[in-house]
């Protein structure tokens, strides 16, 4: 137990120091630039294909339902609500941790193990400020852009699983839903995201960054880096949400 | 051991351990300015750790390393990024960023820590790589580097920035003999053309032979023996002299 507090002790002062670092000079835009045009590659036919497939899938799911009480009007509304108040900011931070982070975490940690990390230090350079503070920047950007990818992207898969049932027109799913949706079932959701974004950053880095343990630690940071920060997302999506509610009542259903 | 010239890097009764393994145990060491030093030990002895404290990217138990005057075990970032910056460090296998071709490796450091223009840092890069015989291959990555290109590529990078300094750590490892030996004359003709102060970690007594003024024979986290190749071979130490003498 008292590892598990210190482990949590040394990740928050190395992501203390990450955001202390990233208003300090220079800012590292082409590494952050890089390190979003990876994150994005990698995870965004990812997020993609999932948005689309659970959109479809859940509309299979809740269509004869909502048919049965006579209610298949809302079936848009319950399925715009569900994926950009929760199901695309979830599973798009779990998506990112298992694919973004693990690669961040192996990265790092083969540039430890490789003694990278230690040539850059030996020039003289920042490694923390060149390697980690973009990666974790890059994440934060990253996951609200790739939520709204996934927010879309289900209800596209919606739309083409209504469309087969009920030959429902494309403007009408839309008006429908999104008649009811205001902004703060929108905005705080998607914001959450760059808490995702940061811890996903963070954690992965942390694994990958402070290894010691050569070959062998590179497989071990990407496994940490997944299973940490997919624990931590789930655990944080519960407190944001809270304190969503309390900020926002009225995103409150 | 200082020659009538003062010493540019002084360890002074140094000790570090990793957990319960003591690598170093009360070392005392120095090597005067533009002289080669070569540390020579069986495998664990602590010999690629001196290099790192020398450098400061590990810190000692207890004990007093002098870079240039400047006490490294307490010095902060911005003062230790100073004194780095006159210290080359060739890492065994190089450690090259893998990500960079072999000319943006060279150009990183120039470019964040220099005010040279592009122009510049072109010329620059171009002359070191001729330098060390990598002239056609900038634009290669690493991966497609052999070893020996590896190793001159690495080289290449820790001259960058002209350093007083430079610390090379197994420079002939997993090399032939030619190979080696090409490694060898680049760090010598560095020593005689800008009065580098060499300090070489090496299994390679051939070589050692070739490049050192002064050996410094390490073994169990102790130096065992230390002067020119010739009184090392007459050693009272059966260990060192038999290190000194097993590729002779």
């Amino acid at each position: 137990m008292t590892n598990v507090f210190e482990l949590a002790g040394k990740m928050s002062l190395f992501g203390l120091r990450a955001a202390i670092d990233s208003f300090r000079r220079p800012f590292e835009g082409g590494q952050i630039v890089g390190q979003l045009g990876e994150i994005g590659a990698n995870t965004l036919p990812l997020v993609i294909a999932s948005g689309f497939a659970l959109g479809a899938v859940m509309t299979l799911h809740t269509h004869s339902m909502l048919v049965m009480f006579g209610a298949s009007a809302i079936s848009p509304a319950v399925q715009a609500l569900a994926f950009f108040l929760e199901i695309g900011p979830l599973v798009t931070g779990l998506l990112v941790a298992g694919r973004a982070g693990s690669g961040i975490g192996a990265v790092l940690a083969d540039m430890r193990a490789t003694e990278q990390i230690d040539g850059m230090e030996s020039l003289s350079l920042d490694s923390f400020k060149f390697l980690v503070v973009p990666r974790i920047i890059a994440c934060t950007l990253a996951l609200p852009l790739l939520t709204l990818f996934l927010d879309f992207s289900g209800l596209a898969g919606g739309f083409l699983s209504e469309y087969a049932t009920s030959r429902v027109s494309l403007p009408l799913y839309i008006y429908r839903a999104f008649s009811n949706f205001q902004w703060a079932n929108f905005w705080p959701p998607t914001l959450k995201t760059c808490v995702f974004g940061f811890t996903i950053g963070t954690i992965s880095s942390f694994f990958g960054y402070t290894t010691n343990e050569g070959a062998q630690g590179v497989g071990k940071a990407a496994t940490n880096s997944v299973v940490v920060s997919s624990l931590i997302i789930i655990l944080l999506d519960v407190l944001l949400i809270k304190v969503i509610f309390f900020l926002f009542p009225e995103s409150a259903l | 051991m200082t020659n009538g010239h003062n010493p540019v890097v002084a360890f002074d009764a140094v000790s570090k351990s990793f957990g319960a393994k003591q690598v170093l145990s009360d070392v005392s060491w120095s090597v005067p300015e533009g002289e080669a030093v070569c540390i020579l030990g069986r495998s664990g002895t602590g010999k690629s750790v001196t290099l790192k404290l020398i450098i400061s990217l590990l810190k000692p138990d207890q004990g007093s390393i002098r870079v240039d005057q400047d006490e490294v075990t307490q010095l902060e970032a911005p003062r230790l990024s100073t004194v780095r910056r006159k210290i080359g460090y060739l890492f065994q296998d190089a450690a090259l960023f893998d990500s960079l071709t072999v000319y943006e490796n060279l150009a990183v450091p120039l470019k964040r820590l220099t005010q040279k223009s592009q122009d510049e840092i072109d010329s620059v890069v171009d002359r070191v790589l001729g330098q060390v015989g990598l002239a056609g291959d900038k634009a290669k990555m690493p991966s497609e580097l052999s070893g020996g290109m590896r190793k001159r590529a690495g080289l290449a990078r820790a001259l960058m920035l002209e350093p007083k300094i430079l610390l090379a750590d197994e420079p002939s490892s997993g090399l032939d003999r030619i190979t080696a030996s090409e490694i060898d004359e680049l760090l010598l003709r560095q020593k005689a053309e800008h009065k580098t102060t060499l300090i070489v970690v090496t299994h390679d007594v051939h070589g050692a032979r070739r490049v050192a003024d002064r050996l410094v024979v390490l073994d169990r986290g102790k130096v065992i023996a230390q002067g020119t190749v010739a009184e090392v071979e007459h050693s009272e130490n059966e260990v060192a002299r038999k290190l000194i003498g097993s590729n002779a």
